[in-house]
């Protein structure tokens, strides 16, 4: 059984996936996070950009409590994130993740990768877990290196394959925490045209990206981030033509092609 | 070296500079010490005139020896790289075996005491390294976990025992547990001591590397095992442990083996293992050597096959790097 992807799961079209209310953050002394409130919908796609140590990987590494905070409350498909460990395997269960660095399981072969979590977190059986998983490969066009072994794959390949891993679990909301930095420049297009197609299905996502082609075609709305705050989000059309602040601007003047 | 260069730089050995000056020296080592007089000398001395001096037999003997061993390293030098290692771990062993039998051993006695020396004392040997060896990897296991948990009192315990066992010599534990423990009315049998010593000690240094080897594995491959939703207990043993025994396998395989050699500390409290036996065994006949010797060769070939496992066995865990 090949299962549909899962969108607002209850609440109808319209609920909040995640729910981000005045978050705050620090290291030692250092504040990471000021204060931020962030709403994302089921099946938004929302775009999250802003100079290096502005935060914005910070704050999608909360949302699956990769990173703890101090202040303030995150809620995911309604549910409020504490470090109770049933609340946040819940939390993980539903949120997908892709690394800048793939981050790969090395000593699995790429359909081991998929289907390890399938079988321990998801409890399906072996083939269950293998079928499930070529499904998702194939969806990430790179079912013929299932048996291959990671350090066999180019970095394009290798980030569909860690996709395909996260989206085999079936979440409800995706995190990309700059999925093509990493990447040489002729295999971003092979990731980014997974990330479409995911997006073309409904996957609520939240993508912390430099790559401003594809908020423009993807995002419903972008957000820039700086020095630990929201400063700014409006959907693409008005982003990236008439930015609000100026330090908005000066960014975007920075990564667009000019 | 170990990622090849592609640069012929001239082997060592065949530039002139670096061959002669190592001709000379074993030429000089050799007459230093009056090799005419020695094993080598008597050997040689078959060829030498009869009633010649001491003087021309040991220059006899360096030249000989000197103008072998050029002649060897020239031959050596033209095979193809394994051959050489093979060649030359072979002439090595050849050595040491002359070595050996230039004591002039009785191999009849050696015939007569092997059996007992085979079916007691190595196998009393291997049963001793084998079970210490497995309780000591769990004890290493636990150790390194409860070193990098985040419980106090698991640190603690983990803290003071690695420190106890490194800090103590192994021959002292095997007293302290066989003479000690009687004190507080546990009478432990030697076979037990033995084992409980090694493998607590051994426990300690393994410690170590398991720590080293689970503390080798990037952040990043925690971060997406937790990600997935998988709890602690999956991410170390699916995920942590078994990328970390490419670094663990080969210290591990060091302490193995030398965990096989340290077990014959444990004669000093009477069990028959292979020490103990080739000690009293030689005693009755004034035959030391013979004994020493036979079961020396015993625990080399015992190393011998724990390094081919280790080597078999690093091969399996780097199969997902080497491609």
């Amino acid at each position: 059984m090949i299962p549909a992807p899962q969108i607002a799961a209850g609440a109808g079209a319209g609920g909040a996936a995640i729910e981000i209310l005045k978050l705050s953050k620090w290291y030692g002394a250092l504040q990471v996070l000021h204060d931020v409130d962030l709403v994302v919908d089921r099946g938004e796609r929302l775009v999250i950009c802003g100079p290096s140590g502005s935060g914005k990987s910070t704050l999608i590494r909360t949302v699956n409590a990769l990173e703890g905070f101090q202040r303030g409350e995150i809620r995911v498909g309604g549910v409020k994130l504490t470090r109770e460990p049933a609340v946040v395997e819940a939390v993980r269960r539903n949120v997908g993740m892709v690394f800048q660095q793939f981050n790969l399981f090395p000593h699995l072969t790429v359909l081991e990768n998929c289907a390890l979590s399938l079988r321990l977190v998801r409890g399906l059986s072996g083939p269950e877990a293998r079928e499930r998983s070529m499904h998702y490969l194939t969806k990430v066009r790179i079912p013929e290196q299932a048996g291959k072994y990671p350090a066999q794959l180019s970095g394009g390949q290798q980030q569909r394959v860690a996709i395909a891993r996260a989206i085999a679990m079936q979440p409800e909301v995706m995190l990309f925490d700059e999925p093509t930095s990493a990447l040489d420049p002729e295999m971003v297009k092979e990731v980014l045209d997974v990330m479409v197609g995911l997006a073309e299905d409904g996957m609520t996502m939240v993508v912390v990206t430099h790559e401003m082609g594809f908020a423009r075609q993807v995002a419903d709305r972008v957000i820039f981030m700086d020095a630990g705050r929201i400063v700014e989000q409006a959907p693409p059309e008005v982003f990236f033509t008439r930015p609000q602040s100026e330090r908005t601007r000066a960014f975007l003047q920075q990564v667009l092609p000019h | 070296m170990h990622y090849h260069d592609n640069v012929d730089y001239p082997p060592l050995l065949s530039r002139p500079n670096v061959f002669f000056p190592l001709l000379a020296a074993v030429f000089a080592g050799l007459w230093w010490f009056n090799a005419g007089d020695s094993a080598i000398g008597r050997l040689v001395a078959g060829i030498i005139p009869e009633g010649a001096s001491p003087a021309t037999q040991t220059l006899a003997t360096a030249v000989i020896v000197t103008a072998f061993l050029a002649f060897n390293i020239v031959v050596v030098m033209r095979l193809p790289l394994r051959q050489q290692v093979w060649l030359v771990w072979g002439e090595l062993a050849v050595v040491i075996l002359l070595f050996f039998y230039s004591f002039d051993l009785s191999f009849a006695f050696i015939q007569r005491k092997i059996g007992f020396l085979l079916t007691q004392g190595l196998v009393t040997t291997l049963y001793i390294s084998a079970v210490s060896i497995t309780i000591a990897t769990i004890l290493a296991l636990m150790g390194a976990i409860a070193k990098l948990s985040s419980n106090g009192i698991a640190q603690g315990i983990a803290h003071f025992y690695t420190s106890l066992f490194r800090g103590l010599p192994l021959l002292m534990q095997i007293y302290m547990i066989y003479l000690g423990l009687p004190q507080l009315g546990y009478v432990v049998d030697a076979v037990p001591t033995g084992i409980a010593a090694l493998s607590l000690c051994y426990g300690a240094y393994m410690t170590e590397i398991f720590r080293a080897g689970i503390e080798s594995i990037p952040k990043g491959q925690w971060e997406a095992a937790r990600a997935l939703g998988l709890r602690p207990g999956a991410v170390m043993t699916r995920i942590i442990l078994p990328q970390s025994m490419r670094v663990i396998i080969p210290p591990t395989g060091n302490q193995f083996i030398s965990m096989l050699k340290d077990s014959s500390l444990v004669s000093v409290v009477g069990v028959w293992e292979l020490m103990y036996l080739a000690r009293t065994q030689g005693q009755t006949e004034f035959r030391h050597v013979e004994m020493m010797i036979t079961a020396s060769l015993i625990y080399w070939l015992m190393s011998i096959v724990l390094e081919l496992i280790q080597k078999r066995i690093e091969t399996h865990f780097n199969k997902a790097v080497t491609r």
